[in-house]
């Protein structure tokens, strides 16, 4: 892989990671259990989706194919999307969807702040406008563990139970593949060993907080959504989010 | 003679004219952040885009107007429509084929948020954002927030999101009203 290449698949994942984590909350329109909170996951999506056209755009301009921000994320399949596992999951209950929130908080956060450093300008310039909001949703969402956490009998039960759920998610968000390697070497992507402390010891400092324990660093981790092997839950997304766009290929508007 | 519908060519040769309104002479500067002062952010029409600081700079390269914009949020939906607004009124002033830039760096602030800009949030009844948003920590306590309808101290945060991205809900303890506070960021 030449270092343009290695650095399209990086900005493809960064991108696919903001995008279907913000179609997944989109599934809340109308749905979330308050409307304060339909509000903010709302917000948080539109962020995210956001900041995916970013990346988008300028991995678009790099792989130079012809496709533009919209052909990537509404013509590719399952096995190209390289976004991590964890964005991917069902919401499910409540408290999954905050602690899955949280655990991608604490990983965009540290990563944009490093990326506001990157050798690469653009990189630099979308990451500066990303860790601002980046900071305001891990302030939210690890408000709400704290919240869920030593609130009720119910609330912790509920929570704990979706940081067992998820925590098998969590080490793809740390551990780096030469991708990673190349990146942080290239002087553009985070070091990985200093990444892997700043989240391991803010998610454990706000389970504490939260009286809420955390499984271990080196229990077995699901991996492969930077590779593009994902769980079953993507196609089901990829089947909503793209089916206008595959079935009118040519419309225009919507 | 009967007056005959204008013909494509028509339209073709029309749309190659200088415009009527056209001026001879260039517009100022001055005279542009004037005119920009006047296209209102859609989503807080109390506050104009140059208010709310995302005009960042003008300038001429010969008879070719560059604006560059920068959008408060990377998912602001109002991005758009903004750019086109700014288009518009810069068209409808006379300048031809203005080129409208979108910058991302330096990122926008709520610190570049005029005062004027600020009061008029607050008459608007927005709270406008609280002290300097370099100085607001990832973690720390909340921000004392004025109430803009009746200006009591005395308010709380319902959602640390609004009706729009940049807004955070309060409501006001003492006067009872609910309240969008322009989020410091």
């Amino acid at each position: 892989m030449t270092q343009q290449q290695v650095l399209q698949e990086y900005l493809l994942r960064l991108a696919d990671s903001d995008m279907i984590l913000g179609q997944r909350l989109s599934e809340l329109t109308g749905k979330a259990p308050a409307v304060e909170e339909e509000l903010a996951v709302m917000n948080v999506a539109l962020d995210l989706v956001g900041q995916a056209r970013n990346w988008y755009e300028y991995a678009a301009e790099l792989i130079d194919d012809g496709r533009d921000a919209d052909k990537l994320v509404f013509l590719r399949d399952a096995h190209d999307y390289r976004n991590l596992l964890m964005v991917e999951q069902p919401n499910d209950d409540y408290a999954v969807t905050i602690a899955r929130q949280f655990f991608f908080d604490v990983w965009h956060y540290f990563t944009m702040k490093s990326l506001v450093n990157a050798s690469d300008e653009r990189v630099a310039n979308i990451a500066a406008k990303a860790v601002k909001e980046a900071t305001y949703h891990l302030r939210r969402s690890s408000e709400w563990v704290k919240r869920m956490g030593d609130g009720t009998e119910e609330s912790h039960r509920r929570i704990q139970d979706a940081f067992n759920l998820l925590w098998r998610f969590t080490g793809e968000l740390v551990t780096p593949d030469e991708i990673d390697q190349a990146m942080f070497e290239a002087g553009i992507g985070p070091d990985p060993e200093q990444l892997k402390q700043d989240w391991f010891g803010m998610v454990r400092e706000v389970a504490a907080q939260a009286t809420l324990t955390t499984g271990e660093e080196d229990a077995w981790m699901y991996m492969g959504g930077k590779r593009g092997e994902h769980t079953e839950h993507l196609g089901h997304i990829l089947a909503v989010m793209q089916f206008l766009p595959r079935a009118y290929p040519d419309a225009t508007t919507w | 003679m009967n007056e005959r519908e204008p013909s494509s060519v028509d339209v073709l040769i029309a749309s190659d004219r200088v415009p009527a309104n056209a001026h001879p002479e260039l517009l100022t500067e001055d005279a542009i952040w004037a005119l920009l002062d006047n296209v209102k952010d859609p989503e807080v029409p109390a506050v104009s885009v140059v208010e709310l600081g995302i005009v960042r700079s003008l300038s001429w390269d010969g008879k070719h107007l560059s604006v560059d914009v920068t959008p408060t949020y990377s998912g602001c939906p109002a991005t758009e429509l903004i750019e086109e607004l700014i288009e518009e009124a810069l068209r409808a002033a006379g300048i031809r084929d203005p080129q409208i830039n979108r910058v991302l760096t330096p990122a926008w602030t709520t610190d570049w948020i005029t005062e004027e800009g600020q009061e008029k949030l607050r008459a608007f009844g927005i709270a406008p954002p609280q002290g300097s948003a370099s100085k607001m920590s990832l973690l720390g306590a909340d921000e004392v927030i004025a109430c803009p309808l009746c200006g009591s101290k005395n308010s709380e945060r319902i959602s640390e999101f609004g009706s729009t991205a940049c807004k955070a809900l309060y409501r006001c303890l003492d006067c009872r009203e609910p309240f969008d506070y322009f989020k410091c960021i």
